[in-house]
């Protein structure tokens, strides 16, 4: 079967043995993909099959209650869109502008190494222990109380480096030549920055953003910290008032005995995903306006 | 293009050079350079790679600035005016002296946005429209792209590319160019373009360009630098470096006995 060998004997190509090593290697990396994709596809269709039937417009409209039949998810839903809201306000300025000193102004040397390395450590630090932090800062140094500023200030820090970092990466893919050709023009560095460094950096930087809000939107732990409460009839009226979020929600249903509640619990799942979802698309949307213009 | 407060002597360089060496770190990479340049010339840097001749290039208008850990030491004068002076502002620099890069960099834009942006940064007041096209023209672009001024710069040719980045140059109304390998990255007929643009543009501006290429320094220039090791070996008229050079060195190298 093997083809004429070229060449005098001084090589072996083992094409043979080559190419079933490259298609080895094809099906393990497809394999890898498809078990990701079925876990994910089990865990939708559970909560599907579970939580769907109790999908209705009264359950996002109604506040929590003692009965499964009559709880919804009001509170919690808006409690969620206000801390989505006011994380998104501080951390988006926060990180991008963090992220473009250290890109484009810090001098390179020991102080910014340092930092650098501190930011990367942070974005591994358990989000629990922001939550301590969160507590002990917002909530009693401040006097903020167990506040949706409280808590929205909490998760900044928590995603902050996470979008420090993806803003960083987004503004190092720009090529050089670029910030260059602006200063050959005469450009001072903010108009290199704003005008030609920024917009090219922008889909990388809103696709860090998205992820870190994602993240920010599924965090429980750090707020249930802070004294985010899990039994809430009332919506919060201003960035002082307290709430609960919709992992919370969901967390408190599951923890109770009650079948009924857990079914409710998947119905709540299935609304964060979408909440999360339509989130997401937005960001993708406005990520590829900012592409065509460039 | 009179400038009305410089009243030039006879002879007048408009830029020249007095012991510049430029440091990166430890490494002298331009040693003790002196060069006078005279207006509407162009002046060609020739020399093998490292020799110091594109970091020479960025002293002219600061662009060594940039760069983390370069030193520049001794004197460049621009119409008798010291570049590195404490009060002068690089931004100034660079709207006067402009450049071309090796690789043609457009910024992700239109057409008419490239070459609009110079202007607008630097305040410029007057018809935008007419400024882009009469860059455009100069050149010698506007031809080929005038019914599209609003694509992408990146859907141009690379030739086209490099082109639009020195109209792109022109639109601030330098009175110098300086060109930093500007054909390198393009075939020979873009090449034979840019080198026919060049010699327009000689009637307007005082162009310094470095060049790996040395049938192009003797194409394109009046005058001609030969850099070796950081040491300026030669310079002088470009047909005397060429037939008659003075330097064991100079000879050596456009001969092609090394490079």
């Amino acid at each position: 079967m093997t083809a004429p060998e070229v060449g005098n004997g001084r090589f072996q190509p083992r094409r043979r043995m080559r190419n079933v090593l490259g298609q080895l290697f094809r099906a393990l990396f497809l394999l890898a993909t498809c078990v990701g994709l079925a876990v994910l596809l089990v865990l939708l269709v559970d909560v599907l099959r579970t939580g769907a039937a109790h999908v209705s417009w009264d359950f996002v409209t109604a506040y929590p209650s003692r009965f499964a039949e009559r709880a919804g998810i009001w509170a919690a839903l808006i409690g969620s869109l206000w801390i989505l809201g006011f994380t998104a306000l501080f951390s988006f300025p926060l990180g991008i502008a963090t992220a473009i000193w250290l890109e484009e102004y810090a001098p390179r040397g020991w102080l910014t190494r340092t930092i650098q390395t501190n930011i990367a450590n942070l974005a591994a630090v358990p989000s629990i222990v922001y939550g301590i932090l969160g507590l002990a800062v917002f909530v009693r140094w401040l006097e903020m109380g167990r506040s949706v500023l409280a808590g929205s200030l909490t998760l900044t820090l928590l995603i902050l480096p996470v979008m420090i970092i993806a803003g960083q990466e987004a503004i190092r893919a720009v090529p050089n030549s670029i910030r260059l050709a602006s200063y050959a023009l005469g450009a001072t560095r903010w108009q290199t920055v704003s005008r030609q460094v920024l917009p090219m950096a922008m889909p990388g930087i809103l696709t860090g953003t998205i992820l870190a809000l994602s993240r920010a939107v599924g965090e429980t732990a750090p707020l249930i910290i802070i004294g985010a409460l899990a039994f809430v009839p009332f919506v919060p009226n201003g960035p002082l008032d307290s709430f609960t979020v919709l992992p919370i929600q969901i967390f408190n249903w599951v923890s109770r005995p009650q079948p009924e509640f857990h079914d409710i619990a998947a119905a709540a799942i299935l609304v964060l995903l979408g909440v999360l979802l339509t989130f997401n698309l937005i960001a993708i949307l406005l990520r590829n306006r900012y592409t065509q213009r460039s | 293009m009179t400038n009305s407060q410089t009243i030039a002597p006879p002879s007048a360089a408009v830029v020249q050079t007095r012991d510049l060496s430029v440091f990166y770190g430890q490494t002298e990479a331009v040693k003790s350079v002196s060069v006078q340049i005279e207006p509407n010339q162009v002046v060609a840097f020739i020399g093998p790679s490292g020799c110091g001749k594109s970091t020479l290039l960025r002293c002219f208008n600061r662009m060594n600035d940039l760069v983390p850990g370069a030193r520049v030491e001794g004197t460049v004068e621009f119409q008798g005016m010291d570049l590195y002076a404490p009060d002068v502002d690089p931004i100034e620099v660079r709207r006067r002296i402009g450049m071309v890069f090796q690789k043609p960099n457009p910024f992700p834009k239109s057409i008419y946005e490239n070459v609009a942006f110079g202007a607008r940064i630097n305040g410029y007041r007057g018809d935008m429209d007419e400024l882009v096209e009469r860059s455009l023209r100069r050149a010698a672009l506007w031809e080929e792209v005038h019914d599209r001024l609003n694509v992408s710069a990146l859907s141009l040719s690379g030739g086209q590319q490099q082109r639009l980045c020195i109209a792109r140059a022109l639109a601030i109304e330098p009175e110098v160019l300086l060109m930093d390998e500007p054909t390198s990255a393009l075939d020979p007929i873009a090449t034979q373009k840019i080198e026919d643009l060049i010699w327009d543009l000689k009637q307007e501006y005082t162009i310094l360009i470095v060049t790996h290429n040395m049938q192009q320094a003797a194409r394109v220039s009046d005058q001609t630098a030969f850099l070796y090791m950081g040491n300026l070996i030669e310079f002088g008229p470009t047909d005397k470096i060429f037939t008659n050079p003075v330097e064991e060195r100079t000879e050596a190298y456009i001969t092609g006995r090394f490079g």
